[in-house]
């Protein structure tokens, strides 16, 4: 009693106003609740390694698609004089990007021989037809990029639909498409991949049609198995029970909670549809010549890796480096979305 | 008993289904094929053509050739190459099954004690230094494809280094090393993430705990005690493995020109040799289909603790 009222001294009186029980006293300002996107990205922040990889990942799809703005010269364009030229970078004395390369143990300047004019620089070199690498290079991401894509929209969106009514319907339906999921599984990808190759003509469209075919039944099992678990929930009880019809359910009470573990699955399947591509076109059963693809890139690349390895190990790089990244990123967002998925 | 019965008998009826439609499906896909399978084909004529179709058997109608198709399969009669002098497939393939079958065995072993080693280590010292450089070895591992690894080992190792031969079958063990090694990535790469998320949690369990108290070393817990456990799961990834050596062997067997049942595959594609396609599919899907199933079962009999599904 007395340490309050030693306490109370210190206070002066001023400090002391009446009670007045009408004033409203101020709330705390509440930190306002974070949307879904917000939530993510505050998790996502957190990885450094998909920060770092989301925005080479941005880089490099940016950079692709303005191909036709950025490649300095026609993917196609052939210098039949400037065949099989080395890298040379603008003010880079390096052997390897200067423009040098060893013959027969000596260093010889492959832009002086074939008579390249001064200020003329290929920065990735040539290849057999004296086509720009660079330009190559730019136009093949781009196009590997978007047959990526489009697979991956295009396997998500079958894998939904299939998944969710079988979810939804259950029962006797439920089962046989599941029976036909197990059965179709049992195909080796790849080999259904090549069939279809062989009876459609090779091209974007094939190749895009080839691996959808191929790669949304795991999709759909995800999907599948998410919406069995969500459709036991009270909130779709309520739902139904004021009078929600069934495609209701599934696409506005059911969809948006799995899209987390959807979002992942796409972004890991964006890289299977690259390596597919690459695989395919480096079998030579994949986008036909001259169109330039990563793959057939590699192709190209691999024929004469001996005589100028620069040719190949560009290509390669690229590839690894976006198939890292895709990879990466979508490891953190599985972090993000999904903590408990095990594979 | 009886309910493993049921369970084993349902798993092969659909194990043959799965077959047979893939069976049916190359069939009719392969007779939808643009072009004929012969050589010059630009330079035959008509009557030459008729001659070799009926040869093979084409002129039949497609529903017969089908059913008789199916019926030499059954009794192992794969029909004949197209490519290689009327060869039988069986026995083509059967000449090219032994390189396939040593590689792959020798990845997976290789690959996957690695690939172990790799992951207990990461989850010895999660979240450390080790850890990070393992699960960025996995990653890398898995997300560069096998073909760059081939050729880029192909490259350093016989190529610019000259140690090893750069393809071929012909130097016994010494050639087997680089596409071993390439094939080996992937295994390596799966099981070490694997096995890094598994002994993560088989570490902080309360056995471990005391093995610790009991003054055990680190080293010792991890891989007598740990590993234990943390390895049955490992078998689950055995049919993803399957395919991805079956995917890599295409590729990494044409790199290094080695006489197996990839590089043959891509051959036969590349020059429409029906049947043998045909074969390849029918032997990829088959392996596929038992890898499967006998994980399903391993993993059944290993772990009680996995119940059949259905049963009561």
């Amino acid at each position: 009693m007395r340490d309050i009222e030693q306490k109370r001294a210190l206070i002066p009186d001023s400090a002391f106003r009446p009670w007045e029980p009408d004033r409203q006293e101020a709330e705390p300002e509440l930190p306002r609740a974070l949307s879904f996107l917000e939530d993510s990205w505050r998790k996502l922040r957190k990885n450094k390694a998909a920060v770092v990889t989301m925005i080479l990942l941005v880089i490099i799809t940016a950079l692709a698609f303005l191909a036709p703005v950025l490649s300095p010269f026609d993917p196609n364009e052939q210098h039949l004089a400037w065949k099989n030229l080395p890298p040379k970078w603008p003010g880079v004395n390096m052997n390897g990007l200067n423009g040098t390369s060893t013959f027969r143990g000596r260093l010889v300047d492959n832009y002086a021989l074939a008579k390249v004019p001064e200020g003329q620089y290929f920065l990735f070199g040539t290849d057999e037809f004296g086509r720009d690498l660079l330009s190559r290079c730019l136009w093949g991401t781009r196009i590997s990029l978007t047959i990526a894509f489009i697979a991956a929209l295009l396997d998500l969106t079958i894998g939904i639909f299939y998944g969710l009514f079988s979810a939804m319907k259950g029962g006797r339906c439920d089962t046989i498409m599941q029976r036909i999921l197990e059965i179709l599984s049992g195909i080796p990808s790849l080999v259904l991949v090549v069939l279809m190759l062989l009876v459609f003509e090779p091209g974007i469209t094939s190749i895009i049609l080839a691996m959808v075919i191929s790669s949304w039944i795991p999709m759909a099992r995800v999907v599948r198995a998410e919406g069995l678990k969500l459709k036991s929930m009270e909130y779709v009880l309520s739902a139904r029970a004021l009078g929600a019809s069934e495609l209701k359910i599934a696409l506005s009470h059911i969809l948006p909670n799995i899209s987390g573990i959807v979002i992942v699955r796409a972004m890991f399947s964006i890289p299977t549809a690259i390596f597919f591509e690459t695989f395919l076109s480096f079998l030579g059963v994949g986008m036909k010549i001259p169109n330039a693809s990563i793959g057939t890139l590699l192709n190209g690349g691999y024929k004469v890796f001996k005589l100028y390895p620069y040719q190949m190990f560009i290509p390669a790089i690229i590839l690894c480096v976006i198939m890292l990244s895709f990879n990466l990123f979508a490891d953190g967002l599985r972090d993000v979305f999904d903590p408990k998925m095990k594979e | 008993m009886k309910r493993w019965t049921k369970y084993i008998g349902t798993r092969l009826f659909y194990m043959a289904l799965t077959l047979f439609i893939i069976t049916s499906a190359t069939f009719f896909l392969m007779n939808a094929l643009p072009g004929t399978p012969y050589n010059n084909q630009d330079r035959l004529t008509q009557v030459q053509l008729d001659m070799l179709n009926k040869k093979y058997g084409f002129d039949q109608p497609l529903m017969q050739r089908y059913v008789n198709y199916l019926g030499n399969v059954l009794h192992g009669d794969f029909g004949v190459s197209l490519q290689f002098s009327d060869q039988p497939v069986a026995t083509l393939l059967g000449q090219r099954i032994g390189p396939s079958i040593q590689l792959g065995l020798q990845a997976v072993a290789f690959g996957t004690v690695i690939g172990v080693f790799l992951g207990v280590i990461a989850a010895m010292h999660q979240n450390r230094a080790l850890d990070v450089f393992c699960s960025l070895f996995a990653i890398t591992g898995r997300s560069v494809p096998n073909f760059v690894v081939a050729v880029l080992l192909q490259f350093i190792f016989a190529v610019t280094l000259k140690w090893l031969p750069i393809g071929l079958w012909d130097e016994g063990f010494r050639s087997t090393i680089l596409p071993t090694l390439a094939l080996s990535i992937s295994p390596m790469a799966e099981s070490c993430r694997f096995i890094r998320t598994e002994m993560v949690e088989v570490l902080s369990s309360d056995y471990i705990e005391l093995a610790r108290a009991k003054g055990m070393s680190e080293i010792r817990i991890a891989f007598t005690h740990g590993l234990r456990n943390g390895l049955i799961p490992l078998i689950t990834v055995l049919g993803p493995m399957t395919v991805s050596l079956m995917t890599g062997s295409l590729v990494v067997e044409n790199i290094f020109a080695i006489p197996g049942i990839g590089e043959q595959f891509t051959k036969s594609i590349l020059s429409n040799d029906y049947y043998t396609i045909m074969a390849v599919t029918i032997l990829f899907s088959a392996l596929l289909v038992s890898v499967i199933f006998l994980t399903d079962i391993l993993y059944q009999i290993i772990d009680p603790r996995v119940r059949i599904e259905g049963a009561k």
